[in-house]
């Protein structure tokens, strides 16, 4: 275990970014998201959530696949580079780190998607405990420990102290690179802190919300649920929930014309949306309500049962504090777990 | 509250609606949902306190298209724009009863600056407190309302409902600021401040569509931003400069339409001042062409739409 | 589908990645009908782009239009091209029906599942049931059956269209499966017509009136009505659920069951499908 004092921080942030690039929480007009660390950077490690999550240090919002030109009027096709140069995602909290492990599933599934794995070669995950957890937290429902949560490096606010506790190889690297500021130290004031971060638990809300209604039997049981028409009504068929979740994982790939060329990127994408399914010859889920049906069933039923029972949600709750109506993940699990009973 | 709930069921049991449209309860006081309610029983789960924010005027559009009355719950701010869409032919008059029922200014849980919130008590309508109680995970505290309250409240358009069919509880006075003051304080700004300004804002921007969704004036069947035809169509900003296109786009949109409801900035999920869009526009409207408030009536002629002789020509150059 | 994979050239170590596509040209253009184009593609250096198995599928790609799955018309077995019979109806094959032979697409592929060729259907009765553009896949199996007409028993087919100028590989079907020893061809179309002698009716009549044997296994492919009455008519005609393949077709923007689009409860239909068998589609959601 080793730590380092709160008020030095900027000189290991500094150290960090000298070898590799620095994305941590910024907060910039008053809300706190990720971003690349500058000088003048207002870094916020106290946030509890970020408003996105930090699932575009690996899976962009936007990012290009390749570009396509012409020469002697011969179609060119250049491959966007991949990345290349490690970097650091500092201050991820439990949630989010195994909603890596989630989205790790999907994109390194065969066919493995190069560009994101490109990203999670190079990327090390800096990840932090939850000194202060929310009354819309229920990631102790999947199973997550938010005061020892998993990473290359892991860490712990406490007193005028932040910890540092390297957990892979790569987080030894970066140990090694910025061990100048850091000084080795007993692990006590740590496990008090997490003592204390699992007290608070004990006391969320949502702790003890009941999953049993889901998981890999439900793909066929809850589809046909009348459930669904009462849920989905003030939808606003915005893709809010699905941009903050850190989970959420489906694309489109777009055109983008330069000009001179053809840009082929790839964006996020909400099941949402009324065009998410829309061909030219009609649309296999016309209503909000299948729209609607179609984003949790995927999470807590479709995923799981291809994936060993893992759910694709990891009770971050960003869904719960920011959709425009009210609505979430929560209601749908408790509006499910109601109908068993 | 109870007395929303009697009257709702009595209509409905009357045969005089096929449904209520109003709020439901949630998990918790704040997180209220609008919902349709379609018995007696169902209203049980009825609710109406300070952090009923949202307008359900736009969700009249789809309500008009069912069979029967829709009874609906309009706050006096919600009325107007509910005329802006009766003046736009989307919602029909005669599927609508209107309750126009009271304000007393509207909260937003975002709006309280506690973390671990398990209560919050006082937001009742009509009792509602003038200190909120907060129950929180890390201790109890205390907030004025009037601090925990939405920007659209505090410069108020009033305690009048511009349509109805029948009036339900008292408002109250909540303005206590300008309504131009933000947009006049970025006008003074020099250039690259506003510049500054905005890009620091829009930069935030995740392009969810919440703000264009939740617009009562977003009502258009095949919106711009969704046709495959041109790269407008982003869900994402393929550039810096695509956010600000959105957004000034949209603003563009609903300029002389948009009646400030608020409800853009109230569901950005990254607290982006939306409204100070339209706020501009409709501050220069009133420069320019007179006082004019969207939805305030169906008579009045929409400075935007219509033609005359003495329009200022703000493209050619001010007065 | 090892064939598609290339060494990337700009960042070594990483294959090509499925999502990037390979030009192909197109060096035969066939007019099928008003609203159908066959289009033969090779490799710029000649060739085939890759390999494939009957149904299944490649996203075509004309940059800054759009990009969309087709399935793959022509048969594995034949080793010097590729073909996609397209149908005119949105916004890419409009473009696509504009282009002349020598003009270029982007295609990557192959994706999905195909017909089990080699296992379930090998040494059976083959009954093939096509509406409209419906043939595309089902050709290719075709074709692919009676390059190795030893391997099969009795070959069937029943297509119908709207009318006869709506006949995708009318010429084919006339002239060289109705030809081939062993095989019977049945077509149909939706209303009488002039110079048309052949039956009138629609798909999923013709099928009961022709009465076949359950000695057989049915590929089935159109759109969903008439998919919807075949298998009725199958099931009449004391068929099995099990005994009947068709291929499902939804929006698909990835091709490897990443985008989302095409998710239909547990599956992905680009890469767990397109090709079903009945008895594993009513396993899913009816939403598709």
């Amino acid at each position: 275990m080793y730590r380092i004092l709160k008020s030095d921080l900027p000189k290991l942030y500094a150290a960090i970014s000298a070898k590799n690039d620095l994305l941590l929480p910024v907060k910039t007009a008053g809300k706190t998201n990720f971003a690349l660390w500058t000088e003048d950077a207002v870094v916020d490690i106290e946030a509890l959530k970020t408003v996105k999550s930090p699932k575009d240090a690996f899976f962009p919002q936007s990012e290009n696949l390749y570009t396509c030109g012409k020469v002697d009027g011969k179609t060119t096709i250049t491959e966007e580079e991949r990345c290349n140069a490690p970097f650091v995602v500092f201050g991820i909290k439990g949630c989010d780190v195994r909603a890596i492990a989630v989205l790790d599933k999907v994109f390194l599934s065969e066919p493995v998607d190069s560009y994101y794995a490109s990203r999670r070669e190079h990327g090390v995950i800096v990840s932090m405990a939850c000194n202060r957890p929310e009354t819309s937290c229920f990631c102790g429902a999947f199973g997550i420990d938010c005061a020892q949560p998993e990473g290359d490096v892991v860490t712990w606010q406490a007193g005028e102290y932040l910890y540092w506790q390297p957990m892979t190889e790569k987080g030894e690297v970066l140990t090694q690179q910025v061990a100048e500021f850091l000084s080795a130290c007993e692990d006590a004031p740590v496990n008090e802190a997490m003592e204390q971060i699992r007290a608070i638990c004990n006391k969320l809300p949502l702790k003890d919300l009941d999953l049993s209604a889901w998981g890999a039997e439900a793909a066929q049981k809850n589809f046909d649920s009348p459930i669904w028409e009462q849920l989905y009504k003030p939808c606003l068929a915005c893709g809010t929930c699905t941009f903050v979740c850190p989970t959420c994982q489906c694309y489109d790939i777009k055109d983008y014309n330069t000009g001179n060329g053809v840009q082929r990127y790839r964006c996020w994408d909400s099941c949402m949306y009324s065009d998410f399914t829309m061909m030219a010859h009609g649309n296999n889920r016309n209503s909000q309500m299948q729209r609607f049906r179609q984003r949790f069933m995927h999470k807590l039923a479709y995923f799981p049962a291809n994936n060993d029972g893992m759910f694709s949600c990891v009770g971050c709750g960003r869904c719960v504090d920011s959709c425009p109506a009210h609505l979430n993940i929560v209601k749908v699990i408790k509006a499910f777990g109601k109908g068993e009973k | 509250m109870q007395e929303l709930i009697e009257r709702a069921k009595s209509l409905l049991e009357a045969g005089q609606v096929a449904r209520v449209l109003g709020w439901k309860k949630g998990e918790n006081v704040w997180d209220a949902e609008p919902a349709f309610f379609e018995s007696a029983d169902a209203l049980d789960a009825f609710v109406y306190n300070g952090f009923c924010g949202a307008n359900l005027s736009k969700y009249m559009i789809e309500a008009g298209k069912l069979e029967g009355k829709t009874l609906v719950f309009l706050k006096p701010c919600d009325s107007y724009s509910f005329n802006q869409l009766l003046r736009e032919h989307r919602v029909d008059r005669e599927k609508a009863y209107i309750i126009g029922v009271g304000c007393k200014g509207k909260l937003a849980i975002s709006k309280i600056p506690f973390d671990g919130i398990l209560n919050v008590s006082g937001a009742d309508y009509p009792a509602a407190a003038e200190m909120l109680k907060v129950e929180t995970l890390y201790g109890d505290v205390e907030i004025a309302y009037k601090e925990a309250m939405l920007e659209r409240c505090h410069v108020c358009k009033g305690k009048e409902h511009v349509v109805y069919d029948e009036l339900l509880g008292e408002s109250c006075d909540t303005v206590d600021a300008d309504r131009f003051a933000e947009v006049e304080r970025i006008e003074a700004m020099s250039p690259e401040e506003k510049f500054a300004f905005f890009q620091q804002e829009l930069s935030k921007c995740i392009r969810c569509n919440a703000c264009r969704n939740v617009c009562p004036a977003c009502s258009c069947r095949k919106c711009v931003f969704d046709s495959t035809a041109f790269d407008s169509a982003q869900k994402a900003n393929t550039t810096s400069f695509e956010e600000k296109m959105f957004h000034i786009i949209r603003a563009f949109h609903v300029a002389g339409r948009c009646t400030d409801c608020g409800e853009c900035s109230r569901v950005c999920p990254q607290g982006i001042p939306l409204h100070l869009f339209n706020r501009k526009f409709i501050k220069d409207i009133n420069a320019l062409y007179g006082e004019y408030q969207a939805g305030s009536d169906l008579e009045t002629k929409a400075p935007l739409t219509c033609f005359t002789t003495d329009d200022a020509e703000p493209g050619v150059g001010r007065g | 589908m090892q064939e598609a994979m290339h060494e990337c050239k700009c960042n070594p170590g990483f294959m090509r990645d499925t999502l990037v596509p390979q030009v192909g040209i197109i060096t035969d253009i066939r007019q099928e009908t008003p609203d159908v184009k066959t289009f033969r593609v090779n490799a710029p250096e000649g060739g085939k782009l890759f390999e494939h198995m009957p149904g299944q599928c490649a996203m075509v790609c004309v940059p800054g239009v759009s990009e969309a799955m087709f399935s793959i018309t022509s048969s594995p077995t034949n080793k010097e091209y590729q073909e996609f019979s397209i149908k005119r109806c949105g916004d890419l094959t409009d473009c696509l029906h504009s282009l002349q032979i020598g003009d270029e697409v982007l295609v990557r592929g192959p994706y999905g599942n195909h017909f089990p060729v080699e296992t379930e259907l090998k040494g059976k009765n083959l009954l093939f049931i096509a509406g409209g553009i419906g043939l595309a896949p089902l050709r290719s199996v075709i074709n692919y059956v009676l390059d190795n007409r030893e391997n099969y028993g009795t070959v069937d087919i029943l297509y119908g269209s709207r009318s006869a100028d709506d006949l995708v590989r009318r010429d084919e079907l006339e002239n060289v499966w109705a030809k081939t020893p062993g095989v019977n061809v049945y077509m149909t179309i939706d209303r009488p017509q002039e110079g048309w002698d052949g039956h009138v009716g629609f798909v999923p009549a013709y099928l009961e009136e022709v009465g076949f044997d359950t000695n057989k296994v049915a590929l089935l492919c159109g759109p969903p009505i008439m998919i919807k009455f075949c298998l009725q008519a199958l099931e009449k005609l004391g068929f099995s659920k099990e005994q009947v393949y068709t291929t499902l077709e939804l929006r698909m923007k990835c091709g490897v069951g990443k985008c989302g689009r095409c998710n239909i409860g547990t599956k992905y239909v680009c890469k767990d499908g397109p090709v079903f068998r009945f008895d594993q589609v009513d396993e899913l959601p009816n939403e598709y």
